[in-house]
């Protein structure tokens, strides 16, 4: 191997493993708020990515009814649960968020689908998109069981995830799409080229950290965040509701995993059901941090990156085995450092 | 003139056991009331049920208002506030974020009023503003969930075991603080062990034995009683100094 390819190698791993770190904090961010380890965190990156190809093809994608599917089954939630007592101002706050929020945002999909948007349209429409999908799943399939135990919701977390890549194929098909670069045209800097495209991920990825870093360290919002993950009955105590908390963490998470799903898509060809496989290397960082660690979650996925584009250039056929073995050597040492962790009783 | 707080005829259960059964008591505006009583009598039970913790048979009203259908979250924007035995911080955050989430409810502008009234009442706290809560030592950590639930501006704070396993003139510090609510129009209602120093401070009192209320009346006749005496104060006559 020379230096020139050793380089590229890198930059390669580097560009993924920024990604795959955006995916790994909105992991860590979603369990340690909600205790759900978001299985489906792959299709909020390919909805993301496919919403957005579909658009820039002048296609209608087929998430914006999806979202106001979802919406509606939230209102009917929101509505069940308060029907003892109904305020007029949550109904309407309710119907407000749940259903003429989508429908609106529906009805603009279908204005712009038709004549071919700009890329910085087709951006905001796919991340609002999927963020109310995002939103409402955690009102339908994970507020109503935010007091069970971790496996509960795991086993909640595996339904919506196949529920939602049935739902990828039958909106996207089964082909594969490309999306056009959000920044295009390149430049050399000695041996290497950087195409706007990784210019671009590496941007995001390092204002969404830093973003996330003022968010949760300055903010009040933030900061119950982060009150909601240490000590959930404090949070409850000084009136923070978990369910808001919950919101926000969904949110963030499925506006990271799209965002990230419109970074891949103009380099990669993604299918209906990439998304897996690339929020499942999130998971390998995230569990590397041990599902708690933001900085050790960002570090293994750079090294998750590497190691993956490194093991593509040596032993191809076996990128994936590699990179998920990472996790037996760190699963061992974690459970050699540290004593068993019983699950926290609420 | 109503009491602020009323809880009338409560059973709380855990499963098929009934840790409270039939207990009604009244907290009124600018009092201390403390509920003394043996560990396991149902004291913290109680506590839990009122604030929306554990569910509750019966009736309770804050400020006129049934709490039966509203959670932890909307008593505490009502006025409610309870600093819990085990005292929930968050511990892997600093002092100041810990009271600043304290007033998450409350208008921000106040909250910065409220900070310094918070710092003003417990010096100790402006000392460590910067230390997380994890690292405090056990009394400063009392405290702090003191101070982040006085930042929620409550009109009733409800203390589970403030003097439990602290230095006794960290305890002193501690009821002499009750005190200063009371005279700036905090209502409190006590859980003790600690019966004499609790009976001391408190205006009214209520005995509790087994989940069940056997005494209640004015704090000072409570004190006096033989029997409340023998079974709560009897052993500690001997170390009265220590508070």
């Amino acid at each position: 191997m020379n230096t020139t390819i050793m380089l590229f190698l890198v930059q390669d791993g580097i560009t993924n493993g920024a990604i795959y770190a955006l995916l790994g904090l909105a992991l860590v961010l979603v369990f340690a708020v909600t205790r759900v380890i978001l299985i489906p965190q792959g299709e909020f990156v390919t909805y993301g990515a496919l919403t957005y190809a579909s658009l820039a093809a002048g296609q209608m994608p087929g998430t914006a009814k999806l979202a106001l599917a979802l919406g509606i089954g939230a209102f009917a939630f929101d509505l069940f649960v308060a029907r003892k007592a109904l305020h007029g101002r949550l109904i309407l706050r309710s119907l407000i968020t749940n259903i003429v929020l989508p429908a609106i945002v529906l009805a603009l999909t279908v204005y712009f689908a038709a004549q071919k948007p700009p890329v910085a349209v087709c951006i905001a429409l796919s991340l609002v998109i999927v963020a109310m999908i995002g939103l409402y799943l955690y009102r339908i399939a994970f507020q109503p069981l935010a007091h069970t135990s971790v496996l509960v919701l795991l086993i909640a977390s595996v339904g919506v995830h196949l529920a939602l890549q049935g739902l990828g194929l039958l909106f996207f098909g089964a082909e594969g799409q490309r999306g056009p670069a959000v920044l295009s045209g390149a430049f050399t800097a000695g041996a290497l080229r950087f195409t706007g495209q990784s210019l671009t991920v590496y941007g995001i990825t390092i204002a969404f950290i830093v973003g996330l870093w003022l968010f949760f360290g300055l903010t009040l919002y933030g900061k119950a965040l982060r009150a909601t993950a240490v000590n959930r009955l404090g949070a409850r105590l000084v009136g923070i509701r978990t369910t808001l908390s919950g919101q926000i963490a969904f949110l963030l998470a499925s506006v990271i995993g799209a965002l990230s799903g419109i970074m891949i898509v103009p380099i990669t060809t993604l299918y209906y059901d990439s998304g897996f496989l690339i929020g499942l290397k999130g998971f390998v960082a995230a569990i590397i941090g041990g599902l708690v660690s933001y900085p050790l979650t960002a570090v293994a996925a750079l090294v998750v990156g590497l190691v993956e584009a490194f093991s593509s250039f040596y032993a191809s056929n076996y990128k994936e085995v590699i990179v998920f073995m990472l996790l037996i050597p760190v699963l061992l040492l974690r459970s050699l450092a540290a004593p068993a962790v019983e699950e926290e009783k609420d | 003139m109503s009491a602020l707080l009323s809880v009338t005829d409560a059973h709380v259960a855990y499963g098929k056991v009934e840790a409270v059964r039939s207990v009604s008591l009244e907290v009124g505006a600018n009092e201390i009331v403390t509920i003394v009583g043996a560990n396991g009598a149902g004291k913290t039970t109680l506590l839990s049920a009122i604030m929306g913790i554990l569910p509750l048979k019966g009736r309770v009203t804050f400020a006129g208002q049934d709490l039966a259908r509203l959670d932890i979250e909307d008593r505490v924007a009502m006025g409610l506030g309870l600093v819990p035995e085990h005292r929930e911080l968050f511990v892997t955050m600093n002092v100041e974020d810990n009271l600043e989430l304290g007033a998450f409810r409350i208008e921000r502008s106040k909250a910065k009023a409220s900070i310094e009234r918070v710092y003003a009442l417990f010096p100790r706290l402006k000392e460590r503003r910067k230390q997380l809560a994890g690292t405090l030592s056990g009394g400063e950590q009392q405290m702090l969930a003191m101070g982040r639930a006085l930042m929620g501006e409550p009109k009733l704070l409800m203390l589970d075991e403030p003097s439990l396993g602290l230095a006794p003139i960290i305890v002193a510090d501690i009821f002499r603080i009750v005190t200063e609510l009371r005279a700036s129009g905090v209502s409190v209602l006590l859980v003790e062990q600690n019966a004499q120093a609790a009976l001391k401070i408190a205006d009214q009192a209520y005995v509790m034995e087994l989940g069940e209320f056997v005494l209640n009346g004015k704090a000072s006749d409570i004190a006096a009683n033989e029997r409340v005496a023998a079974s709560y104060l009897g052993f500690q006559h001997e170390g009265e100094s220590a508070i």
